[in-house]
């Protein structure tokens, strides 16, 4: 019921792999975390746009689609799909639609958190 | 009367006396290696409030009420509070004093806020306009952080030359008469700007305002370095410390020894994770308060160059590529007579 | 000659900086990364043998993994993951969950609608509005040569 081992060995290893991408440009460019989120959200749409991101998908499962590339991947896709239903609106729809679930579950679950906890030193 | 010289200094004839400093600092200060020196070491970061900006203000409250305490003097004796903090509008000064019913000097200079209050602070007792002033200056690890970078749990890494924030209040009081160390002189510095833009590199950014403060001033009073026992700069961490070193190098100035850091010495680098060093207004007035003070009035040191340094610049300015300007003031305090 | 001494000092304090250990934080972040992918693959395969579809299996992973990430950060846990893992923390989605629940709690004494309301969005914002963009123009270019 929890699928082949190379199906974790796959993910655990592109998923490290496109982390390190990140801690590269982290330490070399002093690049913020804001920046880092939005360069790689943005890399993600343009690869999955050109259908380059989806078949790292494939292969790697969760390990191209957890990472923000493949957020941006999603939104990419959804825009697609939504095009090929509905015609030009789905330019408009497409991303946020694909991508509701989750902005919807951060933004609420940040809300919550918001209402049970206080600010933390670190 | 006092006597201008130089170009930037000021040499003080009745020479104003620190009776009593005080110094509170958070959890993190009273784990590293001043903390035997400190009055009080907080338990909580929040000093019993529910903000940190709440906490900071508290925080210098309690550290300002100390140091008068310490003095033998009482509010009413204090003819003015010269004081301020790195939060927008000073708010961590103003609300921490506003009860005390004391006239307010509010002054902003980044870290170097204890410099210059101290330095206006001695002009007013040396000038006849005050008999009694305290000087403070406060800053909170948690505020600042919250001001001017992310949110505290923002998962992100602070680069090597990232500095960390001293959470403390540091006060001193400034008599014309009484027993204690002198202030002999000052020399204020003037803004020195080399474009450094990376709010992650503080110390660089400061460096060149402090080490040509300290050219200034050894020119303005005629002394060699080895004049004074201890020359310490404010907040310029190892990067900064170490570039104050190699400009003054090639101008032909050898510091040596006696040149430290309070941002150095506050926390230990190998233990305490805070890279490059302490930074903050407290940084250099808690350990003025505490270390350099204590050290003064045991005659360990005799002769102090105090050199608080600050960076002068704001979220918004950086957001729109503004460089850091820097600041140094330097403030004299000597056993004599 | 302002700028040539300007140079001249940027390239001493270029000397004066430590580095950071890429190589030590290049390895924490494969780890931590990888981790955390493959606790996502765990959720999916989970999902998909619950009878999703593979598109739905993606789409509860991402939600169970933002969720989790968001206690964590109301808990103070991943703010200190990050500090260890770096990117290894920031490039998976929990590492966006983490950048709207951080400022929303940190911002919540300033009220709940100016404070945490508008604050909410103060690094996801960016990467929402940045992503719609990319997607809006993919979805241009796909609609004409579809």
């Amino acid at each position: 019921m929890w699928g082949d081992v190379m199906d974790y060995i796959k993910a655990f290893i592109v998923g490290g792999i496109i982390c390190v991408i990140g801690q590269i440009l982290i330490d070399k460019t002093k690049l913020t975390s804001a920046r880092i989120l939005v360069l790689f959200v943005v890399v993600g749409c343009i690869l999955g746009g050109l259908g380059l991101y989806q078949p790292l998908v494939d292969f790697a499962g969760a390990g191209a689609s957890v990472p923000l590339p493949g957020f941006g991947n999603l939104l990419a896709r959804g825009v697609k799909e939504e095009i090929d239903q509905v015609g030009a609106l789905g330019i408009l729809t497409g991303g946020f639609k694909a991508s509701a679930a989750g902005i919807s579950a951060a933004i609420v679950s940040a809300f919550i958190m918001s209402l049970i906890f206080d600010p933390k030193e670190k | 009367m006092a006597v201008h010289i130089g170009k930037q200094s000021v040499k003080f004839d009745l020479c104003p006396v620190v009776t009593a400093t005080a110094s509170t600092v958070g959890t993190k200060e009273g784990e590293g290696p001043l903390k035997d020196y400190f009055d009080v070491i907080l338990k909580d970061n929040l000093a019993g409030k529910d903000t940190w900006e709440k906490a900071e203000s508290e925080i210098a409250r309690q550290n300002i009420s100390l140091a008068i305490k310490k003095a033998g003097l009482k509010n009413e004796d204090i003819d003015y509070i010269i004081t301020g903090d790195l939060l927008n509008q000073c708010c961590g000064s103003t609300y921490g004093i506003r009860d005390m019913g004391i006239p307010y000097f509010g002054v902003f200079g980044a870290c170097s806020t204890m410099g210059e209050a101290m330095a206006l602070g001695s002009l007013l007792v040396d000038g006849g306009g005050a008999k009694r002033v305290v000087a403070a200056a406060s800053s909170h690890f948690c505020s600042a952080e919250k001001q001017f970078r992310f949110p505290l749990e923002l998962g992100t890494q602070r680069p090597q030359t990232a500095t960390w924030t001293v959470t403390g209040d540091g006060a001193a009081v400034i008599e014309r008469k009484g027993k204690g160390p002198k202030i002999t002189g000052i020399t204020t510095g003037k803004i020195v700007d080399m474009g450094i833009t990376d709010g992650n590199n503080m110390g660089a950014a400061m460096a060149p305002a402090a080490a040509d403060l300290i050219e200034r001033h050894l020119k303005d009073f005629g002394v060699a370095p080895d004049h004074y026992d201890v020359i310490a700069t404010g907040d310029l961490g190892y990067v900064g410390h170490a570039l104050v070193h190699e400009m003054l190098e090639k101008k032909g100035i050898t510091l040596g020894d006696r040149y430290i850091d309070c941002g150095i010495e506050i926390f230990d680098r190998k233990t305490q994770d805070t890279h490059s060093g302490g930074s903050g207004c407290a940084c250099s007035a808690v350990t003025f308060a505490g270390m350099l003070y204590s050290r003064l009035k045991s005659g360990e040191i005799n002769r102090l160059l105090f050199i608080p340094t600050g960076a002068l610049m704001s979220p918004t300015s950086l957001g729109q590529g503004e460089s850091i300007a820097g600041i140094a003031h330097g403030v004299v305090i000597e056993n004599v007579g | 000659m302002d700028k040539e001494k300007q140079r001249e000092y940027q390239k001493m304090v270029e000397n004066a900086s430590p580095n950071s250990p890429v190589v030590k934080d290049c390895i924490r972040a494969f780890f931590v990364g990888g981790i955390i992918c493959t606790i996502g693959q765990l959720i999916m395969n989970f999902c998909l043998n619950m009878g999703a579809d593979m598109k739905d299996a993606s789409t509860y992973t991402s939600v169970i993994l933002v969720v989790t990430a968001s206690v964590l950060t109301g808990l103070g846990i991943y703010g200190k993951l990050g500090k260890f893992a770096g990117a290894g923390s920031i490039v998976p989605i929990t590492g966006f969950s983490n950048s709207v629940t951080s400022p929303a709690v940190e911002f919540k004494k300033e009220g709940y609608i100016l404070g945490v309301g508008s604050k909410i969005f103060l690094i996801a914002g960016p990467v929402i509005l940045y992503g719609v963009i990319s997607s809006m123009l993919v979805g241009i270019v796909y609609y004409f040569v579809r």
